[in-house]
């Protein structure tokens, strides 16, 4: 058995969904095409199923290593002799794990929508669009090229800017969507300058040649780039950086998290898909794609980004803490999760006991994908029933809604990393890589561990105890095609944390065996203990502490429970730094100089300026004519006397 | 003479048989059938273009071809074969649409022999014989006060820009005494001695460039010409007049001033940063889309001076490449924006409200048209764009890239504008449902086609690069 020509067959079932279902949408009832969309999902999974275990298990392994199979292969595009885009795909651990992932978690969120989703307008739209990003994170995760893993990381945005926008009547899910667009592009751009930098010094398109030849001291490419400088640093450091600070973008590290709590705007089942299980940790997958060469050829860059991950996660924590929204606490808390994946691949390096770092992330996003899916879902049907998504309607829902009840508790325990639930296992894994390496990191984690389980269960308890609150009598769970795959997630919530991981994804592929340490999981147990029991105290039931704590801590509480203010800052530099000092006077000059002076009217939106007659006599050409001569002359002037090659 | 002049010869008989026909007196006042037979022929002529050509030169080395020029006419029929197509709503109740297209391919004409030039002079006549025309065309709608007001824009500023133009080249006969390009080469190697003088000409001869491809700071008659022209002659002054005059500097470049690089360097880097940020910044705030076009126009030709500064050959194929998407998409976008000018006289961006729900086909074409302007793959434009920065950077202008990377999210934000009032604004008074002419939607056919699959057809890039050349 060493055909893997089904492969293909994986991404192209949701593109023929996509195509299918947006061709004929206003033809096909929720019935169909909700069912077409499941099915499809459904031989997927099944696809990538077999292939996990052909590869795992049959014919992945040679002489003890896991190798990289490339399945297909073909030359696309040849920019010239010695470069040329190629497009393919390939299957090494990291990817055919990412691919358990990315289809389980899809084919859950399909069924679930199916009942979520039902008898909104645009049903069979919104499953297109859902089969349009299974189908790209699937092709981004298989990319063997560079340049065809930037073209559906751009996909998988724009998919995600279409569904983050499906409500697209409500103004705040509009400018969310365009928010979580333009940052995740901003990020992109650097992306795209660093894999062209890297690409160009490479000579190569191909990831693995880049790997090959860019961690090789002796190689030419290796010499060229390691002494081109730029602002003093060696150019392949920089590029590094701006293809991570690409991946920061999707996986919203700071600075550029800010779109990932507005982007709750969309469906919850999309958040449960896109930005919790799968497309925000395309940021982990990248880095973890090109570890070979941040790992042996640019180790100063894994430090910063273990810095900022772990700074991230701790901050994300604290704010997850004080917001009410319950699918913005999820937010954060998917923000500091994703900072504790890159943290670890962060204080991860090549070879030997370092490569554990890497194994944790990956391991780390494994679990993180399940549990934060059953969040999410379960978020899902409480808002479904309440009709809100504020806590303070919410509460003493526990007797309501017992399935949804269990699994969310289950969710808790498992992020909060109780054993046995799988939280515990990878999350050990990454406090231990942590503590390994740097025991400032390692303190950092520790206490967002402890935060995590403090607003986990503020969460939990919010909404199922805390007294009961007057409204939603009659709420009630009814058994729906909802819950299934809440069951099946917390099954996996509790199982996945038995894989013996680092038999199966490590950064060179060969297999290793560990123990845990005992003495650094108690610290982790104890803490994260500790957090639940703060959280029960405050509120199990309804109690005046954390109000006059929040009280007593009024500035911090204030400033934590506004975001730090980050989003103000950042209107404040585009609105009043960037619109100010450019546009306005932009603005200004077209406005008084061009249309004001030249042409009497304002420049009003309704369109009346083109009706405004620009006489001919106004000294509108005369002064467009004074404007070209003058700026010849001070071009000329320009070259003549001030820049002299 | 006839096989290498064969694209020119073409056009003049195009010129010879419209002038015939414009005789025959008519019968009705319905001019379809006429439009149609017009079509055809311009299609046959694109079809020509298939026709291998052959590397020659004539007149005394002034007329040069070959397979990159002939790549380049057949762009240049390839797009106003689907303006005309497009322009066919706006013609049918017209009397004088023969003399649109006698003045439409005598302006083409003048272009071809623009790009075939390797002589200043051959240039120069080429350029000023595609210009003419192309004033009495913006001012082609008689009653409109706009449309004679721009002609007449058009035609001030390029006497301007002509004198100047002119005055440079005077002054590198002086200096060189030649006005070949291959002579010129050899004498203008940048050595100190008279370094000012040639510097001077040289920057005036590149004014007269700048003003056609309408890059800052020449740009100022761009908006207003654009805006008070018929919609047909804008999209073919935005990408059939600014492109050839593209081809056109690519081969003075490369060829006439190889030795002079660190002079033009650096002016194309400066004007080229200059071009995009302010193409964009005031692209931001039009509401007309016709001007915003305009703005959006400007911005992509800053683009293209980064795929001329790699000057190799992925720098000259990259731009051909570009060009190419770019008809697609301007001419995607500027067609979607001239059926609705034609049928319900509506511009601005206000009326574009809640045009999704009414006209779902349009907009989908003007939102792919708007990202592959802005470079979203999967669309061709992203591709157009990528082997542009590439180009750039093989020769290590990574600031000129970052400055490119920051407009081009600029400019996201504004195409996105659009796209949002198209799909997602609510309207009281919609553009209603309308079926426009079957040429104008074979027209938007080929456009969208081209920008979905010119992107992924690996041969159309391979092929130019293989004609391409370089420093």
């Amino acid at each position: 058995m060493d055909s893997w020509s089904y492969i293909i067959w994986i991404p192209l079932l949701p593109l023929i969904t996509f195509v299918a279902i947006g061709l004929f949408e206003s033809r096909l009832t929720e019935k169909i095409s909700g069912l077409a969309g499941c099915v499809s999902m459904g031989i997927s999974t099944f696809l990538s199923y077999c292939a996990a275990w052909q590869y795992f298990f049959i014919s992945g392994k040679s002489e003890e290593v896991y190798r990289k199979i490339i399945t297909l292969d073909f030359t696309w595009l040849k920019l010239s002799p010695s470069l040329s885009v190629e497009w393919g795909i390939l299957l090494d651990p990291v990817s055919v794990m990412m691919l358990v992932v990315i289809t389980t978690v899809s084919l859950m969120v399909f069924i679930y929508s199916t009942g979520y989703m039902h008898g909104e307008r645009g049903f069979a739209r919104y499953f297109s669009f859902l089969s349009l990003f299974s189908f790209s994170m699937i092709s981004l995760v298989l990319a063997t090229g560079i340049v065809q893993m930037y073209i559906f990381w751009e996909l998988v945005g724009v998919s995600s800017f279409l569904l983050i926008g499906y409500y697209y009547d409500k103004p705040s899910a509009v400018s969310a969507c365009k928010k979580a667009f333009i940052v995740t592009r901003f990020a992109d751009l650097f992306f795209l300058i660093g894999i062209l930098i890297i690409s160009w010094y490479g000579s190569s398109l191909d990831i693995q040649t880049l790997i090959a030849r860019l961690t090789d001291a002796g190689s030419p490419e290796f010499q060229a780039i390691k002494n081109e400088t730029f602002l003093g640093f060696s150019v392949l450091s920089v590029a590094l950086l701006m293809v991570f600070i690409g991946g920061a973008g999707k996986s919203a590290m700071f600075p550029l998290h800010i779109w990932l709590p507005d982007a709750m705007e969309g469906p919850t089942p999309v958040s449960a898909l896109i930005h919790a299980a799968t497309m925000v940790v395309a940021g982990v997958y990248l880095v973890a794609r090109l570890f070979p060469v941040y790992a042996i050829s640019a180790p100063d860059v894994l430090t910063v980004i273990a810095y900022i991950a772990a700074l991230t996660s701790l901050f994300a924590a604290v704010i997850a803490c004080t917001q009410f929204d319950i699918k913005r606490v999820l937010a954060y808390s998917t923000i500091s999760q994703i900072g504790y994946m890159l943290m670890s691949l962060g204080v991860a390096g090549w070879g030997g006991d370092r490569e554990f770092g890497f194994m944790a992330s990956q391991f780390h996003l494994f679990t993180h994908a399940m549990f934060k899916a059953l969040l999410f879902l379960c978020a899902g049907v409480v808002i479904h029933t309440i009709h809100s998504n504020y806590m303070q309607d919410m509460g003493g829902l526990w007797k309501k809604m017992p399935i949804t009840n269990i699994a969310f508790l289950t969710g808790c325990l498992a992020i909060a990393g109780i054993p046995p639930f799988a939280g515990f296992f990878s999350k050990e894994d990454v406090l231990t890589a942590a503590f390994e390496h740097d025991k400032f990191i390692y303190t950092m984690a520790l206490i967002t561990a402890g935060l995590t389980a403090f607003y986990m269960f503020r969460l939990y308890f919010r909404i199922f105890h805390y007294g009961t609150t007057a409204h939603h009598h009659d709420a009630k769970e009814h058994f729906s095609i909802m819950l299934i795959p809440l069951g099946i997630l917390s099954v996996l919530s509790l199982v996945t944390g038995f894989i013996p991981f680092s038999e199966f994804v490590t950064p060179s592929g060969k297999p290793f065996y560990y123990h845990m340490h005992f003495n650094l999981v108690a610290y982790a147990v104890i803490v994260s203990v500790a957090g639940i029991v703060i959280a029960t105290l405050f509120f199990y039931r309804r109690s005046a502490l954390p109000v006059a704590l929040a009280g007593k801590m009024r500035v911090i509480y204030l400033a934590v429970y506004n975001k730090f203010y980050i989003d103000e800052i950042y209107l404040f530099v585009t609105k009043k730094i960037i619109f100010n000092c450019i546009s306005r006077p932009a603005g200004w000059f077209d406005r008084h100089i061009i249309d004001g002076i030249f042409v009497n009217g304002t420049a009003n939106a309704t369109g009346r300026v083109s009706e405004e007659i620009k006489g001919l006599q106004s000294g509108n050409i005369r002064h467009y004519l004074w404007f070209f001569a003058a700026s010849s002359v001070i071009i000329i002037l320009l070259f003549l006397f001030i820049y002299q090659p | 003479m006839l096989v290498l002049l064969r694209y020119e010869f073409i056009l003049v008989a195009l010129i010879v048989i419209f002038l015939l026909a414009w005789l025959i007196p008519g019968k009705s006042e319905d001019r379809s059938l006429s439009l149609f037979w017009i079509n055809v022929l311009l299609f046959i002529n694109f079809l020509f273009g298939f026709i291998p050509v052959e590397e020659g030169v004539l007149f005394n080395n002034m007329f040069y071809t070959n397979e990159a020029i002939g790549v380049q006419k057949m762009l240049l029929n390839f797009g106003a074969l689907i303006i005309s197509l497009q322009a066919y709503d706006w013609l049918k109740s017209n009397r004088n649409a023969f003399e649109f297209y006698l003045l439409l391919i005598s302006t083409l004409l003048g272009m071809f022999f623009m790009i075939s030039a390797r002589n200043l002079l051959m240039l120069y006549v080429g350029l000023e014989m595609a210009t003419l025309p192309l004033a009495a065309l913006a001012a082609f709608e008689t009653d409109s006060k706009r449309s004679a007001e721009s002609g007449i824009k058009l035609i001030l500023n390029s006497v301007l820009s002509s004198a100047i133009f002119l005055f440079g080249l005077a002054l590198l006969y002086g200096e060189t005494g030649s006005l070949h390009f291959s002579d010129m080469a050899g004498k203008l190697t940048g050595n100190p001695d008279g370094y000012r003088d040639t510097t001077l000409s040289l920057l005036l001869v590149f004014t007269g460039f700048g003003f056609k491809i309408s890059i800052v700071p020449f740009h100022l008659w761009t908006a207003d010409v654009y805006e008070g022209a018929p919609v047909s002659i804008t999209s073919y002054l935005s990408v059939i007049s600014k492109s050839s005059v593209v081809f056109v500097f690519i081969s003075f470049l490369y060829i006439a001033l190889k030795n002079m690089a660190p002079l033009w360097i650096p002016f194309l880097m400066v004007t080229s940063v200059l071009t995009m940020t302010l193409g964009n910044i005031f692209a931001l705030r039009q509401q007309n889309m016709k001007r915003f076009l305009a703005f959006s126009s400007i911005a992509q030709a800053g683009y293209i001076l980064i795929g001329i500064l790699g000057a190799s050959a992925l720098g000259m194929s990259s731009v051909i490449f570009f060009v190419l998407i770019y008809i697609f998409s301007n001419l995607g976008a500027f067609g979607v924006v001239s059926v609705i000018s034609a049928q319900t006289g509506k511009e601005n961006l206000d009326d574009y409200k809640g045009m999704y729900h009414t006209n779902p086909m349009l907009s989908l074409l003007l939102l792919l048209s708007m990202f592959s302007l802005a470079g979203v793959p999967p669309t061709a434009g992203f591709f157009g764009k990528l082997f542009m920065l590439m180009a750039a950077a093989g020769k290590g202008y990574y600031i000129l890239i970052l400055i490119a990377a920051l407009n081009m999210i600029i400019s996201l934000y504004y195409y996105l504008r659009i796209i949002k009032s198209m799909f997602m604004d609510k309207s009281e008074s919609p553009i209603a449902y309308f079926r426009s002419s079957i040429y104008s939607r074979i027209a938007l056919v080929i456009c969208f086609a081209g920008i979905i699959l010119t992107g992924f057809f690996s041969g159309i890039f391979d092929y130019f690069y293989s004609i391409s050349f370089g420093i």
